[in-house]
């Protein structure tokens, strides 16, 4: 019994690692590959958009929406929308989205020039936004 | 998703399920303490009931949620906000699937499944006590994928 008590330690450590090495990725605005495909049916703000695909039983998107809210507040030109990624499954499958929040940054043409996997900072989201 | 879908009935205060999860996860933790054999399978089949209990009455209603309200929150000042209370209800569900079926393969196939089960369910319940990691959510979308809501 004395080495089972080890595999609880051992997980937990194991799991903190492995969570603390993807959280780092978490928030940070990817650039697209060349050709990779556009988010579509959306009104495009006139200088950014950002699109975030949401779902119902999702903490963290609640908490990236008020983050975008409060980073985007009063900049003119940059529109924060919100989709349900179960009410939108074919452009979830297109463009690869596997976890939610995923956020996408749109230019003022509606070309992806970004995507943003999990809950961003506030300095994140003004990054995504263009107002850094 | 509209804003009358986003509200939620009501809020239920965020530290609750997490409480609730660290109180798993020292569950789970025993299990994986006494090694395989039908102790151990015993635990785990109890831990499936209190997240059956979970499933069905949302994390508030569990037996941990019981144990977070009346001994913990009174002891704590007021949320500063409240959460949607169903992403940790299905959180429950998830947690009730792993167990459940750990439970079934040990009387079945080997014991050893009901560590394996209770491994998977301790690194869920400990991420989400220790810094809010939320499984349910990472899996949620992937299952929407393969079934479609009705």
């Amino acid at each position: 019994m004395t080495v089972m008590v080890l595999l609880p330690l051992g997980l937990a450590a194991l799991a903190l690692l492995v969570w603390w090495v993807l959280q780092r990725r978490a928030g940070l605005l990817r650039a697209v590959r060349p050709g990779e495909a556009t988010v579509q049916g959306v009104t495009l703000g006139a200088q950014r958009t950002l699109v975030q695909f949401s779902s119902a039983a999702c903490s963290p998107c609640r908490q990236a929406v008020r983050v975008f809210t409060q980073a985007l507040a009063g900049a003119d030109g940059v529109v924060h929308v919100e989709l349900d990624a179960a009410e939108h499954l074919d452009q979830v499958r297109r463009l690869g989205v596997v976890r939610t929040p995923t956020t996408f940054v749109l230019d003022a043409a509606g070309r992806t020039i970004g995507r943003i996997s999990g809950v961003p900072t506030p300095e994140q989201a003004a990054t995504a936004g263009g107002l850094r | 998703m509209t804003d009358a879908e986003a509200q939620p009935a009501r809020g239920i205060d965020p530290r609750g399920p997490r409480v609730g999860a660290g109180i798993t996860a020292v569950l789970l933790a025993v299990v994986l303490a006494l090694g395989p054999g039908t102790t151990a399978t015993v635990l785990l089949a109890v831990i499936a009931a209190l997240f059956a209990v979970g499933s069905v009455r949302g994390a508030q209603g569990s037996v941990q949620g019981l144990v977070f309200r009346s001994l913990v929150r009174p002891r704590l000042a007021p949320p500063a906000e409240l959460e949607d209370p169903r992403p940790p209800r299905f959180a429950q569900t998830v947690g009730l699937v792993i167990t459940g079926v750990g439970v079934l393969l040990a009387v079945v196939w080997t014991p050893v499944a009901a560590i394996v089960a209770a491994a998977l369910a301790f690194v869920a319940a400990f991420l989400n006590a220790a810094v809010g990691f939320c499984l349910g959510c990472e899996l949620y979308l992937l299952i929407r994928r393969v079934l479609p809501a009705r």
